[in-house]
């Protein structure tokens, strides 16, 4: 049985098609990469998948079981978690904090009044152990809002981490920061997603990123799967080069002009 | 990883020893000072403990009330009622009554407000907070009307019929003794509030207060929690309504009135309500600032407004949160 399962999934904004007939399978264990010109509707895909946005038709099969109309606490809760294009953090809340949310959220210990939050040592060794992952544990006790963008990114990644979903998306984990931070933060992604076994989907707009570390790849243009296959294979894919570089050929991703 | 203390955490044994000698302090005042400024303290810890509940809202959670004199009168006038229609003695089960009609009646709003956020949000409370105060208003011969209902000291016992106050010199009995039964309600307030606000739950609360699109995708069913802090809020705000009565001796419709929601949070922000202690410290500060400026003017609102205009320009973070930039600054220059 599939992990994930789209049937026939909808969303369009008036006369934009944002998810038009999306019908994409994704099994346990696996990295993928979805890529698309912008306004291909990777976002969109995300969001409807996570609970964000509401489809206007079709059919989302998580684990089997239809996850359509289940609100977002309820689709965490089935294991479904993700990132943000935009970092979406607890500002004035600590890094340590905002991790350590995550955990008590997931343990479903956030309704207890009575119990003091930092005594709890089995969140906080949970909680130091991702920030260490993630190689923040030096801005455990700097609020959300001090710290740099890339780490802010991180950040945001170890949030939905620390829930121990099923299935991460991963929306533009590296954008807005430096080509030489995007390699190292996808890097320390990919080794914690892959390590602990988790089924990733990653959107990602750098090509070079997302040949060298996804198992498959998903090509959305127009709001459909365009193509999708091996890194390979979609190396190779004249439309897929024509859609994304606005060029083809058989070095139509390598060539640096 | 280093053994390092946990930083996160406050250091509870310090924090422990802040706390005590500030009881004992509390505890000695009435020896040092008179019935009158004993009276005062009495008031000002009343109002700490409707501005501790009401700050759970803005500070932790964001959302600004404007509708908080909604518990105090609630409270109130239960107790109220207990008295005059029960005629009940027992100031214990005036607090239990008044708790019950507190959580019904924030239970019930808070269940409308918490709906909407912002703006829309304060202007629910305030809209609803109205209602009571009309109902108070109109309802003469159920509440007295703007005579409001009287509820004399003398009527009441305390720790269940241990402490009444008849015979001689019984005001100043009372006065003395109803302080010490205050600053013991309030120090278990602070301390509840203290517990929620560093629990599991309070930080549930902070991370809806600054994100509550991703507090939803982390887990937290935002709306419920808004619920269940607008309760709390309302219910400590309650109490302080409840032991306000037989202190005033009279409830009228003025503390169901909006302008009384503003001095809550006036309180808090006076104080600053991004820190725990702020609304306490802007709540006693508050009930002297009044209390003096009603004595010395008539125009002592436009002292309050003034008041308000610097605090807004000079000190946004409160009383609290600039002394302890203040402090900060001084004690990393030595």
């Amino acid at each position: 049985m599939s992990l994930l399962q789209t049937v026939n999934l909808k969303k369009y904004f008036g006369e934009t098609r944002a998810v038009d007939n999306v019908n994409l399978t994704i099994e346990q264990g696996e990295f993928i990469s979805l890529v698309g010109p912008n306004g291909a509707g990777k976002t969109s895909f995300c969001h409807v998948v996570s609970a964000h946005l509401a489809p206007d038709s079709g059919q989302i099969l998580f684990n089997g079981a239809d996850v359509t109309h289940m609100s977002v606490t309820q689709r965490v809760k089935a294991g479904i978690a993700r990132s943000f294009q935009l970092v979406n953090l607890f500002d004035d809340l600590t890094a340590f904090d905002n991790v350590a949310l995550a955990i008590f959220s997931r343990e479903s210990k956030t309704a207890n009044m009575m119990a003091l939050a930092h005594l709890d040592s089995a969140v906080n060794a949970e909680a130091d152990a991702v920030l260490g992952q993630f190689g923040l544990a030096g801005k455990r006790d700097v609020l959300a809002r001090g710290i740099a963008q890339g780490e802010r990114k991180l950040l945001d990644v170890a949030l939905a981490y620390a829930l121990r979903p099923r299935l991460l998306f991963l929306d533009e984990p590296t954008s807005g920061v430096s080509t030489r931070d995007k390699g190292q933060i996808m890097d320390t992604i990919a080794s914690v997603v892959r390590g602990e076994g988790i089924t990733a989907v990653v959107v990602e707009h750098d090509m070079d990123v997302v040949f060298k570390y996804s198992d498959r790849i998903v090509v959305m243009h127009q709001g459909a799967i365009l193509a999708q296959g091996t890194p390979d294979q979609i190396r190779n894919n004249d439309e897929v080069a024509m859609v994304l570089l606005g060029s083809s050929g058989p070095d139509a991703f390598t060539r640096k002009d | 990883m280093t053994m390092a203390p946990n930083r996160t955490g406050p250091s509870i044994p310090r924090l422990f020893g802040v706390a005590v000698v500030v009881l004992i302090v509390l505890a000695i005042l009435p020896y040092v000072v008179d019935v009158y400024q004993t009276q005062l303290l009495t008031y000002g810890m009343v109002f700490a403990i409707a501005a501790l509940g009401f700050n759970l809202l803005l500070g932790y959670t964001g959302l600004l009330s404007f509708g908080h004199s909604a518990y105090f009168g609630t409270g109130a006038y239960t107790v109220a009622f207990i008295v005059r229609d029960l005629g009940a003695h027992s100031m214990e089960l005036c607090i239990l009554g008044g708790l019950l009609g507190t959580f019904v009646v924030a239970a019930l709003f808070g269940y409308v407000c918490v709906r909407h956020t912002r703006i829309f949000f304060g202007i629910l409370t305030l809209a609803l907070s109205q209602v009571l105060w009309s109902l108070a208003f109109k309802f003469f011969w159920v509440t007295g009307g703007t005579d409001g209902i009287r509820v004399a000291s003398a009527n009441l016992t305390l720790l269940g019929g241990l402490v009444d106050f008849k015979g001689r010199g019984a005001f100043q009995r009372f006065v003395f003794a109803y302080y010490y039964y205050v600053l013991v309600l309030f120090a278990v307030s602070v301390v509840v509030m203290w517990m929620i606000v560093h629990s599991p739950f309070g930080k549930a609360l902070q991370a809806i207060r600054d994100n509550e699109v991703r507090a939803g995708f982390v887990g937290i069913p935002v709306r419920r929690y808004r619920w269940i802090a607008f309760v709390i809020s309302g219910l400590f705000t309650g109490l302080a309504g409840i032991l306000w009565v037989p202190l005033n001796g009279l409830t009228t419709p003025d503390i169901l009135y909006w302008p009384f929601s503003g001095e809550i949070v006036f309180m808090a922000v006076l104080g600053g309500f991004r820190n725990f202690t702020g609304p306490i410290v802007g709540a006693l500060a508050f009930n002297y600032l009044k209390t003096y400026a009603v004595a010395s003017s008539e125009y002592w609102q436009l002292l309050l407004g003034l008041v308000l205009v610097v605090l807004v320009l000079v000190l946004p973070t409160g009383i609290v949160g600039s002394t302890a930039r203040l402090y900060a600054r001084l004690f990393r220059r030595a």
